[in-house]
């Protein structure tokens, strides 16, 4: 028994170890954004910006532009991040998460054909955004129902419809002047660069319930992952379960795609990184911290390392694809599943 | 093998193919034949502008330089020409991938051939600045094929193979990775993204033959070769090792297929454009009249491609008159409903 | 310790799709005791033990627990009482043997009530008892397949239920390994009262281990009983459809099954 607890002790203080690392990371990463830029300015005024008080020059480019564009870098990070890990963990595949599915597409048609056909902007494309991504969420698990949802029938159906919602995005982009389909490309690449406060509250509050209903339904998932009859065996409903966690994580990733639009692979990575520094844990709140760290580091290379300004999306997705192929190999060495 | 060849076919009825298949394969060939005809027909009758039963004749044999009708029946016969040539390679290719791979739901634009296809086009505009069919081709070939081999690397992996399930995944990942990294070119280059965006709808409108014709010998390449390989898909379609057991050569009854498929999707592609769903969806149309032999399956996926593109693309123009609604946007719109009713019915299984 | 519940299904009739797979059958398990079912392929016996598990829901009839219908009783309550170790569980990836036995102790827990002693010692015990204590800081990834089977067996005890279902908790395993499982579970039924109901394939297993048998036939039990009762030249024939010769078996004195082929009868 004394055995039995020192190991859990171990693995326990490994977990809280690396998960501090990790929002350790997200701190320094935050600040370094709030630093770094056009102008550089010191940690002190940076700091002083922060707590409120008025630093002429800092106060306009950190606490009117950096502040809320760090901010929203952090929420739609962790929110991805999660998201990602309840989809990865519920369809035991690290590749089924829901950008990759194409789930999130639901909030970019929406988006889109608010943007472009009816002129749209901030949050009205935000509520757009949401309601479309909630109702795209239904809509896969009404069709993937048959007397119960199977995961591999959500994952393949999930897919169709993403195809399609592509299909509408592609013609919307046909059917608008290039100036307005470049913007909405820019949107559709995942982009931080329009933030401004008035986007945080509702992202915030949307926020402020999902995290908590993800905190709860992940012990519920960590019960469901070993299989729908032990599952429920020890007194979890699959079914309900999986539709819960189905509109959760897609109501995270509607809200961070209305507020920054589908930053490419957040959802994909954040997950596997997370499940590499911590083996067999529960991943939910490293995978946030990753997530935030993927947007924030992301955005910092896109905006300042680059020969010109990317949005953080393009980064994420070119960081995304080789960690695609790494996956790939890594599974081949060791003949496991992907 | 009873009935290896067919002039060995006995004259008795025989036990491999009974009377029923056979009236079952004619009853397809009539449906496919008059489906086509019925569809070239309206695709030369409808567009933006009506016209009449003499104005038809008119514009395709003679088009009278004075009436607008019959110049624009005249212009409708490249058109419908190229969706005839686009959707019977996408059904083929669509046929031959689901035969290597044993998956149901391999179809191009699933596999990731699309979005290498774009990748390898945009690269092509943007840095070389290519900007023809002829040009197009090689890109979008070596593009497709690239990427069909990455997507069937990865869904291969791991000890019960290429699974549907496995292979959709794969190819969504790494066509979500190569439109990032197509985004990434298209957000610097807004000149590129003009021509861009139109391309990858995928459409059939504007069409000339000087045009196709550059595609005309992958096409007729792909298609021999996919001809060739229906032997060996139907050995293989028994899993590798029986296949072996059989004496078939696994390897490369699977690469000459899969050059095929490859060949005849990228040409496609190429001239048209991504297009999403036929290859996914003809050849289940196509084996309820075949059944699942290859010999008479990929013929027929052919002539119902074909089929249904040149159907989808007069519905895309009637629908949103005056405007197109493209072909590549129709095909989903129609496709993904059908491929949701087909994932449905399946049993699939979990991993 | 251990309570003794009742477990019965009334005209319990169960499908899939339009398909009806297990029809009217009325059986009741014997509390404290070992029940094998046995039947042919795709007989209806998995479905059963999914059923009387909850996992299905009845078309008609009724699985009652402790005279009440299993359906209609909280599934938490359920899984306090009735375990279930399905025939193919997935473990997650590596995950430690100990926080896998630990999670058979979710109906116990609650999202507020952090882990308890009672916790820790029924995962310590479930460990012990299926000798894999020292496995415990392992990842499950690493392990055998006998030894992988006994870490599920021991998840299914850390949940703590007087009733455990096991749907053929011998596939996969070698002969040794398989009587090792099933002696675990003997030890498991003798010295906690635990009432044990599993699917086994191998009707002479079965006949050793089993207290009472059932044997189900085109979805509806076709006899019950003691082994030595049950195991007979008709019953094979009729449920199994083969012939066979029953002797007594020299190590247990339950009835063997020697089936007799078409390529084999000396009579």
């Amino acid at each position: 028994m004394s055995i039995l607890a020192a190991g859990r002790a171990v693995r326990l203080r490994r977990r809280t170890v690396v998960t501090a690392l990790l929002g350790a990371l997200v701190v320094a990463l935050f600040l370094l954004a709030l630093v770094v830029g056009d102008r550089i300015y010191g940690l002190a005024d940076v700091l002083r910006v922060v707590l409120g008080q008025d630093v002429p020059g800092a106060s306009f480019t950190v606490g009117r532009l950096r502040l809320p564009r760090a901010i929203l870098a952090v929420l739609i990070g962790a929110a991805f991040g999660m998201a990602g890990t309840l989809f990865q963990t519920m369809l035991r595949n690290p590749l089924a998460s829901p950008d990759i599915l194409g789930i999130g597409y639901g909030s970019s048609a929406a988006a889109v054909v608010a943007i472009g056909f009816f002129g749209a902007q901030g949050a009205t494309v935000s509520v757009v955004a949401v309601v479309a991504g909630l109702a795209v969420a239904f809509l896969l698990y009404a069709l993937s129902w048959r007397g119960g949802v199977q995961g591999s029938r959500l994952v393949l159906i999930g897919i169709a419809l993403g195809t399609v919602l592509l299909a509408v995005i592609q013609w919307v982009l046909t059917r608008i002047e290039v100036y307005k389909a470049a913007e909405a490309l820019r949107w559709l690449s995942g982009s931080l660069s329009s933030a401004f406060w008035g986007d945080l509250p509702p992202l915030a509050l949307a926020m402020a319930v999902l995290t908590p209903a993800a905190f709860v339904l992940s012990r519920r998932l960590s019960v469901l992952q070993l299989g729908d009859d032990a599952a429920a065996a020890l007194g979890v409903r699959p079914n309900s379960t999986r539709l819960l966690l189905v509109l959760v994580a897609v109501g995270l990733i509607s809200v961070a795609t209305a507020a920054a639009g589908p930053v490419a692979f957040v959802a994909f990575l954040a997950g596997p990184i997370a499940g590499r520094l911590l083996p067999g844990a529960s991943l939910l709140l490293p995978a946030a911290f990753v997530g935030a760290i993927l947007v924030l580091g992301a955005d910092l290379v896109g905006s300042n390392l680059l020969f010109t300004t990317f949005p953080v999306g393009v980064v994420t997705g070119a960081i995304g694809a080789p960690y695609l192929l790494w996956l790939i190999a890594r599974s081949n060495r060791n003949g496991g599943r992907l | 093998m009873i009935d290896g060849t067919a002039t060995d076919a006995p004259a008795g009825p025989s036990v491999v193919r009974p009377a029923r298949r056979r009236r079952r394969l004619l009853i397809g060939l009539a449906v496919g034949l008059a489906g086509l005809a019925a569809a070239v027909l309206l695709s030369l009758v409808f567009g933006s502008r009506v016209v009449s039963w003499d104005e038809v004749v008119g514009g395709v044999l003679a088009p009278d330089p004075n009436s607008f009708a019959e110049q624009a029946v005249a212009t409708r016969v490249p058109r419908t020409a190229l969706a005839i040539l686009v959707g019977g390679a996408l059904g083929l290719s669509g046929a031959v991938m689901q035969g290597i791979t044993r998956n149901p739901l391999a179809d191009p634009g699933l596999l990731g051939v699309n979005a290498g296809s774009a990748l390898a086009v945009v690269l092509g505009i943007s840095v070389l600045s290519i900007d023809s069919t002829g040009e197009y081709i090689w890109f979008a070939q070596a593009g497709a094929a690239g990427a069909a081999l990455l997507v069937y690397a990865v869904g291969s992996i791991g000890r019960a193979g290429a699974t549907p399930l496995k292979l959709a995944i794969a190819g969504a990942a790494t066509s979500a990775a190569l439109a990032s990294l197509v985004s990434a070119v298209l957000l610097v280059r807004t000149d590129v993204f003009n021509v861009f965006r139109f391309w990858q709808v995928g459409g059939v409108g504007g069409a000339d033959f000087g045009e196709m014709a550059p595609v005309l010998p992958f096409l007729g390449l792909g298609l021999v070769l996919a001809l060739l390989s229906s032997r060996g898909l139907d050995v293989l379609a028994l899993g590798d090792d029986v296949a072996r057991g059989l004496g078939g050569r696994v390897g490369p009854a699977r690469v000459l297929a899969g050059l095929a498929a490859v060949l005849l999707s990228a040409g496609a592609v190429a001239i048209a454009g991504p297009i999403g769903f036929v290859g996914l969806v003809v050849p289940h149309a196509a084996r309820v009249f075949t059944g699942p032999g290859h010999r008479w399956l990929l013929p027929y996926s052919a002539l119902l491609g074909a089929v249904l593109l040149v159907a989808a693309d007069v519905v895309g123009r009637v629908i949103n008159r005056p405007a197109d609604v493209p072909v590549g946007i129709m095909t989903a719109v129609v496709g993904a409903p059908f491929f949701i009713w087909l994932i449905r019915r399946a049993k699939v299984r979990e991993l | 310790m251990t309570v003794h519940r009742s477990l019965v299904t009334e005209a319990l009739t169960v499908g899939y799709d339009d398909r009806v797979v297990v029809q009217e059958l009325t059986l009741a398990i014997p509390a404290g005791r070992i029940s094998v079912i046995v039947g042919a392929n795709a007989c209806g016996k998995s479905t059963l033990l999914r059923a009387m598990a909850r996992l299905l829901p009845p078309r008609s009839g009724a699985v009652l627990l402790d005279g009440r219908s299993i359906a209609e009783r909280p599934t938490r309550e359920v899984a306090k009482i009735l375990g279930l170790l399905p025939q193919t569980p997935v473990a997650p990836d590596d995950i430690a043997v100990a926080d896998l036995v630990a999670r058979g102790r979710y109906p116990h827990r609650s999202f507020l009530r952090p882990w308890t002693q009672e916790d820790e010692a029924a995962v310590a015990e479930a460990l012990r008892m299926t000798d894999v204590l020292d496995l415990a800081d392992r990842s499950v990834d690493e392990l055998s397949g006998g030894q992988r089977q006994r870490v599920w067996i021991a998840m299914a005890l850390a949940q703590g239920t007087d009733v455990l279902l096991l749907d053929e908790p011998t596939t996969f395993l070698d002969v040794a390994h398989q009587i090792e499982v099933l002696d675990l579970l003997t030890d498991l039924n003798r010295q906690k009262g635990t009432t044990i109901v599993m699917v086994l394939h191998d009707l002479n297993l079965a006949a050793r281990y089993a207290d009472e048998l059932f044997a189900v036939k085109d979805g509806r039990l076709y006899l019950s009983g003691a082994p030595a009762d049950v195991v007979t030249a008709p019953m094979v024939r009729d449920v199994f459809g083969m012939d066979a010769r029953i002797v007594a078996d020299d190590v247990s004195g339950t009835p063997l099954v020697l089936p007799i082929g078409r390529h084999h009868s000396r009579v």
